[in-house]
């Protein structure tokens, strides 16, 4: 078993044009970087992005929308981007905005290997409308269905190279229901360790789930909304 | 009349010990700074973060740790941290014991609107109307009228719902209202200095007035 790739490109080496992918991170934090900067070298075009957000203009996912490499994108929230909402006003792009919470479940339940789930989320609104809704004791909801992403690309703090991934704070938000989801998942961790290494009873993505980890470089790890307190 | 503080510092009234608050962005925020003294509660962002501390000194930032406004946040001993599907999942099976957001519209039967304007304002739903369909306990905090200086509390909203019949109660600068299960909202006090007549004038909905209504105290 051979999971360690060498870098971000050999990670994302036969992702395609026109294919689907999830992309974890919220807002900056958690991000992906080494591979959305691949993928902007690689130039792969037409893709569907699942992520709950669209990056800023010029980092995370807004460094691939403005080199037109994405078809549509599948996220929660997109207020950061100014970039986005041109090509969404103008058409350019496709863009299906669905509840955050709806999000994170429908990767659980591809993660889960459950085919759909029941959410109250939506109902009554412009989401639910195609959609088959269930009246479960008394309250309606809505079925949605488990994504199915070819790839999920995933960023944690540590990882061992049998796949083992532990995350940091609130870096962890959608990666891990994420890297359960993928066809195949490409993690890049800050630093990759032996197996051993990393306490068991504290691992948060088995290794089962991911197929390549390389450690990533030059984080940048850019801050959205800085706010302090004065000493 | 309230300002924005004044509106935070009323809604805090409503948090209880023990109570765990998902609190919004904007005014809810807010709240957070008047969190009565002694009093437990842990504050829960969607993200995955159960205990949200002060803000960071200078110098002290951390990228790994923000809060679902993406402001950078410090924790607190007790906190814990999780992924994004266990967050909501807590929300939705109604661990979360009060929601505090803000809005755009509410209707006389507790619908809300918060997230888009046709053709203007794409910025997309977060997870408010994940919020809203599950939480038990939703207080919006907004102002009574918007900047074209048209009421907030409708009889039916106009813009693209977050969620149905969901509301429960309101604070604005100029009054606390109750939404009431068979519609209308019921004022149930007044702002420091403003009279019934100012209430009334901004509110196009139903509004109830019973008896004496009293004049808060923030």
């Amino acid at each position: 078993m051979n999971k360690v790739v060498s870098n971000a490109d050999e990670a994302v080496r036969d992702i395609q044009d026109g294919m689907t992918l999830m992309l974890g991170g919220f807002g900056l934090c958690g991000l992906p970087e080494n591979s959305i900067a691949a993928l902007v070298r690689k130039g792969v075009k037409n893709l569907t992005c699942i992520s709950n957000n669209a990056g800023v203009d010029d980092f995370g996912i807004g460094l691939m929308l403005k080199q037109r490499q994405v078809k549509k994108m599948i996220s929660s929230y997109v207020g950061e981007n100014a970039e986005f909402e041109r090509q969404l006003l103008s058409g350019e792009l496709e863009v299906e905005l669905i509840p955050q919470g709806t999000l994170a479940t429908r990767c659980m339940a591809a993660g889960y290997g459950m085919p759909a789930i029941f959410t109250p989320a939506g109902i009554g609104t412009e989401v639910a409308d195609g959609k088959e809704v269930r009246n479960c004791n008394g309250k309606d909801y809505l079925l949605e269905m488990a994504f199915e992403a070819g790839f999920a690309i995933v960023k944690a703090w540590k990882g061992d190279t049998m796949g083992n991934l532990v995350y940091r704070y609130t870096a962890r938000n959608f990666n891990p229901v994420m890297a359960m989801a993928g066809k195949i998942t490409i993690a890049e961790v800050e630093e990759l360790v032996q197996p051993g290494e990393l306490d068991p009873d504290h691992i948060h993505t088995p290794s089962i789930y991911v197929h390549r980890i390389f450690q990533g470089k030059d984080y940048e790890k850019r801050i959205e909304q800085r706010t302090v307190r004065k000493k | 009349m309230l300002d924005k503080e004044g509106i935070a510092k009323r809604i805090a009234k409503e948090l209880k010990d023990g109570y765990y608050v998902n609190l919004g962005i904007g005014i809810p925020t807010l709240v957070a700074n008047y969190i009565p003294d002694g009093m437990d509660v842990v504050l829960q962002s969607e993200n995955g973060l159960l205990g949200i501390g002060p803000f960071p000194f200078e110098g002290d930032e951390d990228p790994d740790m923000i809060n679902a406004g993406k402001q950078t946040i410090t924790i607190l001993p007790g906190s814990a941290i999780f992924d994004s599907a266990m967050s909501f999942g807590m929300i939705r099976a109604k661990k979360v014991n009060l929601t505090i957001l803000g809005a755009m519209e509410v209707s006389e039967n507790g619908d809300i609107a918060s997230w888009k304007i046709p053709g203007k304002m794409v910025k997309g739903m977060g997870g408010a109307m994940d919020l809203v369909a599950s939480a038990e306990n939703i207080i919006v905090a907004m102002q009574h009228v918007n900047k074209a200086g048209e009421s907030k509390l409708l009889p039916k909203c106009t813009l693209p719902l977050t969620g149905i019949n969901c509301v429960k109660r309101i604070v604005t600068e100029l009054a606390v209202l109750d939404v009431l299960p068979e519609g209308g909202f019921k004022l149930l006090e007044r702002a420091p200095g403003v009279s019934i007549d100012q209430i009334k004038n901004a509110t196009a909905g139903k509004l109830i007035v019973k008896g004496e209504i009293p004049e808060m105290t923030v």
